[in-house]
């Protein structure tokens, strides 16, 4: 049994190997970049769109609507970085359908590389929003004793953000796996099926959690007193 | 009993205790939060978006907790460092 798909090696030349990983990273990430491309190649303004144009802004309507919700004030200037992070890793969970693929996203060198992404885009985000000097200063936030537990916390959700991903994607690997050798028959379906939607779940909890810290990065602190937000709850529900 | 059965029978039992104690936590957690999401549902039925999508996020950063008891049985069993060592050691011979 393979614990990640770096195991795998499908071609080996040298010191040059070819593992599932690198070869399923590259096949979604052409897939996903040519299907975008032949997508908006065509796109109409008309009543009349294609089905793919209909999709395509589905999927960009909403990934913009939740990175509003957490609270960035410029949903379009991140979406570049957040969407692609959601379609990639939702896109490797959900192929999972397909047999013999294994998702990428289960190897810890995958989500390392995400999750340094975000370690990366925080600070650029933030160092450009408000300034290096005051993005350093926020480090220093409620007093300056702060700042070591702020730098650990720093890498230490970096290390997380890693981790759950790959464990998450691992663990349903592992699981239908071995319940393949206990119960061959209905169960690995379900679980599955329950892998389907963890993935989904865990892509949407990748980017919500990148755009939460970006969030937190790219806030200027305005002076206290400030008037209370109002309460979510007393909000006009939205059907 | 030689140190290869030491390493090895302490790493089986390890990667039981572990998944096994590290999910009781969470265990707990979730079935409070599911608890609580449920009463504030039935108080305020108009915000359920608001508090179903905060319940999946925050049912997810729980298990987590879970999943990294997890990995490392996983690592316990699959890709010990020591259990490496050993068999390396005991190839060189």
């Amino acid at each position: 049994m393979h614990l990640t798909p770096d195991e795998i090696i499908l071609w080996k030349c040298g010191v040059f190997k070819i593992n599932a990983t690198i070869a399923y990273t590259w096949t979604l990430m052409f897939v996903l970049a040519a299907g975008a491309k032949l997508i908006t190649c065509r796109l109409s303004h008309e009543m009349a769109r294609t089905r793919w144009q209909n999709f395509l802004e589905i999927v960009v309507t909403l990934i913009l609507k939740q990175i509003k919700d957490v609270g960035l004030r410029h949903p379009r200037f991140y979406l570049s970085f957040l969407g692609t992070l959601f379609l990639f890793v939702a896109t490797a969970s959900l192929c999972t359908v397909f047999p013999f693929y294994k998702p990428p996203t289960s190897s810890l060198s995958t989500t390392a590389a995400l999750a340094l992404c975000v370690f990366v885009a925080v600070p650029l985000f933030g160092i450009r929003r408000q300034g290096l000097l005051r993005y350093l200063a926020s480090y220093m936030e409620p007093t300056f004793i702060m700042l070591p537990f702020n730098l650990i916390s720093e890498v230490s959700r970096t290390l997380a953000l890693a981790i759950r991903l790959f464990g998450n994607m691992m663990s349903g690997e592992m699981i239908v796996g071995i319940l393949l050798t206990i119960t061959p028959f209905i169960f690995p379906v379900v679980m599955t099926v329950l892998g389907l939607l963890t993935g989904m779940v865990q892509a949407y909890i990748f980017t919500v959690l990148a755009a939460v810290y970006i969030a937190a990065a790219t806030q200027i602190h305005r002076p206290k007193h400030k008037p209370e937000p109002p309460n979510p709850i007393l909000k006009p529900a939205t059907p | 009993m030689d140190s290869t059965t030491t390493i090895a029978v302490v790493s089986i039992v390890l990667a039981g205790i572990t998944t096994a104690f590290g999910s009781i936590a969470p265990a707990m957690s979730e079935g409070k939060s599911v608890a609580t999401a449920l009463t504030s549902l039935a108080q305020q039925p108009d915000a359920s978006a608001t508090i179903t999508r905060t319940l999946f996020v925050g049912l997810a950063m729980i298990e987590s907790i879970a999943i990294y008891c997890f990995v490392i049985s996983m690592i316990l069993l699959f890709a010990n460092p020591f259990w490496n060592h050993v068999i390396a050691q005991t190839a060189g011979k």
